[in-house]
């Protein structure tokens, strides 16, 4: 079947197979290699995109699914004014170390900011439970969002005044 | 925190929370992975595997899978045996099937593999090979092993009659026995550690690539030991080890899960000769679940003999582990159970005797250390555990009764009744700090009154001594391959420095940490240090990451080596400067001539006018080469203290808090420090909560994936309250003693102390991991009837 999903602003059509996932499409076709697979049961949440601004773990969508969609990879969260505030939370807060959850977690929390500008703890921590880490312990990620959020509302409130 | 820094932030020196520089890349998507690796003409892999866990093979018929469209080629055992390859050496001494020719052993044996043009394409096929197999009785615990009759599961071995893996003993036998008869109390404790596994979320996976004309081999492998792995794929594969290049990219975490060599990896090698193209293996799940390193799985009784005033006299423990069907476990060579006879803990007594017995069953091979040195954790476990049961024996508060058996900080260099001499510490400062922030005696009042009401709170302590950094060439090898690591320094002319070492990253930040060594020893800018590791070719050797080695083995050889560095841009300075090399003093990155700092000659100088502008005689260049053998293991400790809430309907608990001091010597990057501690802290919650891998009578897996096997979420796992004491290790370089594994040794016994305490009143002495509110409930019911 040909496809176009918009990834990241930029359309990409391809050929495929109704049963491939997202995450493959995502993975193989457009070769963006940020987004991870760690499972087959779709509990680990690394595969996670965004689809039309929300969270979805792409293991768990097919590809022709999201055909007219626009999905947004770790990939495109950086902007032409440099890296995206979550992006720098998660450094500036040691909010990784392997790396390998990372993409996912910075989307989720961009989601969630997005949608909560100043989410608590606990809310930060229901939103990310989708998403495992093997290496953070979680503190540090909750601290990177938090930081994001904060920083997300000081520049809303800049822009504001 | 302790300031302990020397240089400036801009330096970045040791002490300094340096961001890390891995990060770069990683945030931005642009990691580089094993899975991430694509190239032209690369095929997949996929391995059929077993779906029972003890059967004889009748036939394998590859025939349907072979005329797959898309199908290369279908690899069975018989195959990889012409070449020789059907079996391979464990890393401790045993053999492993790579794939099965006569039996399978355990559910998810790797049986067959089949290469193909598309990952979809390989796996369909996989399911199309058809395998006869004969069933056989399963064996799914060690005790069902080794009592008479159980069928025989290494019958393939040479000279085995029964299903016995090894027997070790340790300590002083009489003594300890004399002990025992004398003392007024004997405490005792029978409890299992359950087979849990350190799934990593990015599984194993290798790209191998294999040039058929010139037998260079290129293998990307998820590995946690590049140097070792290409020397044993040298000696297995019979491969001229300088044809052998193994990169381990970017590792998605490792745990211990990434130190053996698996099947599947030399499956994917063998095909990419056979066929002359680069092929890909990335296992699912499933796979790495079922059939790759786990961790623990030891039945352990242990006995401590004390005076009534509860002073311990003796120790004495009996353990025996299930191997799975191959004794595959990553330790050292002469160390049957690893470092488990570290068993005597924080606590200063004269005898001990451990007896250890492994047994085969169908289950899972290569016992690893999860996120530990070597099998430190479950000796941890069990003393803490012990002194917890003592303290409720004797009637003794347990933080008293660990305050009158510490070993005492005037008594470092102190040997233990095994022969580990732990370096330093100070054990009663570290308990004494961690009971204050957590309001011990308010707590304890608190508890007092709660139990007049019904409700249950507990509070548990852990003091655990871990023994790091293997290891001293006399003692520690793994194959014979002595446990030393390397690091190069090269200093380019503009100043800026590329360091080569031969440990390996999988999330700890070497690239900022060593990078920071060289900083603090040379004044070179951490952030114009760029460091490399993974890379066989491109690295001096080394054996790898695991049991907490790199800073202490690998991170003493990054000092020596920029003290190598620094004493000779020394002498350049010395040149340049026209004064005698003795006069020269160094500051941070400035040499001067003492008593004149204000003529000074910098680092950046020093390397310039190493290429440009050299005292006679003087070698040109500033690069060295350091292999560091460490005189001995460092022995990082902490204190732990859990509060829990236990709700006697449900059994349900939570941590209410965790204070956790750790002590782990010189802190090189406070920052990442403390995200090694919450990490592994982390792990040692689930292990005590929630995680474990079984197995049903017929030895199906139970656990074979993220729905059965639980992993603690953001949302189960409690908030962190960290500590510390810094009591540097006095015979490593720069005083550091190493800091990845001793939150997830040291703190199960907390979390399960303060279950335990929560319900010590009732009569409860024991609730085995993992403490699942059922048995929590259990331990109530049992207890009030
Ligand atoms: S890969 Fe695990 S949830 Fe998608
Ligand atoms: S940083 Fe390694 S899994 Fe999250």
């Amino acid at each position: 079947m040909e496809i176009t999903v918009n990834i990241n602003g930029t359309d990409h059509t391809a050929d495929v197979e109704p049963r491939k996932l997202l995450v493959d499409h995502i993975r193989t076709d457009a070769r963006l290699t940020g987004t991870h697979i760690g499972c087959d049961t779709t509990s680990c949440g690394v595969c996670t995109v965004l689809v039309d601004g929300k969270p979805v773990k792409s293991c768990t969508m097919l590809a022709v699914q999201a055909d007219g969609r626009n999905v947004t990879t770790v990939e495109g969260l950086k902007s032409a004014d440099g890296l995206h505030p979550i992006q720098q939370a998660f450094s500036d807060e040691h909010g990784l170390q392997c790396g390998f959850c990372t993409p996912a977690m910075m989307l989720v929390g961009a989601a969630l900011i997005d949608e909560n500008p100043n989410p608590s703890d606990d809310e930060i921590r229901w939103a990310i439970s989708g998403n495992l880490c093997r290496c953070t312990g979680y503190m540090n990620i909750v601290k990177s969002i938090q930081a994001a959020a904060a920083v997300a509302s000081n520049g809303a409130a800049g822009a504001d005044a | 925190m302790t300031d302990t820094t020397t240089t400036s932030p801009e330096i970045g020196g040791i002490g300094h929370s340096v961001k890390r520089a891995e990060d770069a890349r990683l945030i931005e998507g642009q990691g580089n992975f094993v899975d991430d690796i694509a190239m032209p003409g690369m095929l997949y892999m996929a391995l059929v595997r077993s779906p029972v866990a003890h059967a004889r093979i009748n036939s394998i018929n590859t025939e349907a899978a072979a005329a797959v469209d898309g199908v290369v080629a279908v690899v069975t055992g018989e195959l990889m045996d012409a070449h020789g390859l059907a079996w391979m050496p464990t890393l401790s001494g045993d053999t492993q099937a790579v794939l099965a020719t006569d039996k399978v052993r355990y559910q998810g044996q790797e049986v067959a593999a089949v290469v193909a043009t598309d990952p979809y394409i390989a796996t369909d096929a996989a399911e199309l090979v058809d395998v006869d197999y004969e069933m056989l009785d399963a064996i799914t615990t060690p005790q069902q092993s080794l009592a008479d009759g159980a069928e025989l599961i290494r019958n393939e071995k040479e000279g085995q009659t029964d299903n016995l893996a090894y027997t070790w003993e340790t300590g002083d036998a009489a003594a300890t026995e004399a002990a025992f008869a004398n003392a007024d109390r004997v405490v005792s404790l029978t409890t299992h550690y359950p087979r849990s596994h350190p799934s990593p979320l990015e599984t194993c996976g290798i790209v191998a690539d294999v040039n058929s004309v010139t037998g260079q081999a290129t293998l990307y492998m998820t590995s946690q030991a590049p140097h070792a792995h290409r020397t044993l794929f040298a000696l297995v594969a019979g491969l001229p080890e300088q044809n052998i290049r193994i990169v381990s990219p970017d590792i998605g975490g490792g745990f211990g899960n990434k130190v053996p060599i698996y099947p599947g990896y030399v499956v994917a090698t063998a095909a990419s000769l056979l066929i002359g193209q680069p092929v890909k293996w990335v296992e699912t799940r499933t796979g790495n679940l079922i059939s790759t390193g786990f961790g623990r799985d030891y039945y352990m009784t242990g006995e401590l003999a004390l005076s009534n005033d509860g002073r311990i006299q003796a120790m004495r423990v009996d353990m025996l582990s299930d191997q799975g069907a191959f004794y595959a476990d990553a330790q050292p060579t002469r160390y049957k159970a690893g470092l488990f006879h570290v068993c005597t803990g924080s606590y200063d007594f004269g005898n001990a005797h451990i007896k250890c017995r492994g047994a085969f069953t169908n289950k899972a091979p290569g016992g690893v250390a999860y996120r530990c040195s070597f099998r430190i954790t479950e000796a941890s476990f069990l003393i803490e555990r012990l002194m917890q049961t003592a303290a409720d024996e004797l009637g003794i508060d347990p933080a008293e009764l660990r305050m009158r058996n510490f070993i005492q900080p005037e008594q470092f260099p102190y040997e233990t009744p095994t022969g580990f001499v732990y370096d330093s510490g100070d054990y009663p400062t570290a308990l004494r700090k961690a009971l204050d922030a957590a309001g011990y005696d308010e707590l304890r009042a608190e508890q007092a009154a709660s139990r007049e009401q019904g409700k249950l709170m507990g509070i548990g302590i852990a003091h655990f001594t871990e023994a790091v950094g293997a290891g001293p060439a006399h003692t520690y090898d793994i194959a014979g391959l002595k446990m030393i690591d390397s690091a190069e320094l090269r200093v380019h002319p503009t100043g800026k420095a590329v360091l080569k070492i031969g440990v390996k990253t999988q999330g700890q930040g070497h690239e900022t940490t060593f990078a920071q060594i060289v900083a603090e020893e040379t004044g070179i800018p951490a952030s114009d240090i760029k460091v490399i590791h993974g890379d066989t070719d491109d690295t001096p050797y080394g054996l790898g990451t695991y049991a907490s080695r790199s800073t202490p083995v690998g991170g003493a050889a990054t000092a020596m080596v920029a003290r190598k560095i620094a004493d000779k841009a020394r002498h350049i300075a010395a040149h340049l400067l026209e004064a005698a090399p003795e006069d020269i003093e160094r500051d941070a990155d400035k040499f001067f001539v003492a008593g004149s700092p204000d003529q000074s000659v910098s680092i950046q100088d020093a390397a310039f006018a190493a290429y440009t502008n050299l005292p006679e005689g003087m070698e040109y260049g500033l690069e060295d080469v350091t292999y560091y053998n460490p005189p001995n293991l460092t022995f990082p400790y902490g204190s732990y203290v859990v509060v829990v809430d236990v709700d006697p309907d449900t059994g349900v608990w939570k941590v209410r808090r965790m204070v956790a001091l750790d002590d782990c010597g010189v802190r090189i990057n406070p920052m990442i420090v403390e995200g090694q501690i919450h990490g592994g802290l982390t792990e040692g919650f689930a292990m005590s909560s929630m995680q474990w891998i079984t197995f049903d009578d017929d030895g199906n897996c139970i656990g074979s994936n993220f729905m059965d096997y639980l992993i603690p979420t953001a949302w189960e796992t409690p908030r962190f309250e960290l500590l510390e004491t810094v009591t540097p290790s006095p015979h490593h370089p720069i005083g550091a003693k190493g800091i990845g594994e001793s939150a997830t040794v040291g703190s199960p016994a907390a979390f399960v102390n303060a279950v335990v305490d929560a319900v010590a009143h009732l009569g409860v002495r024991n609730i085995d991991m993992p403490v699942l509110p059922d048995r929590v409930w259990e331990a109530i019911e049992t207890a009030n009837t």
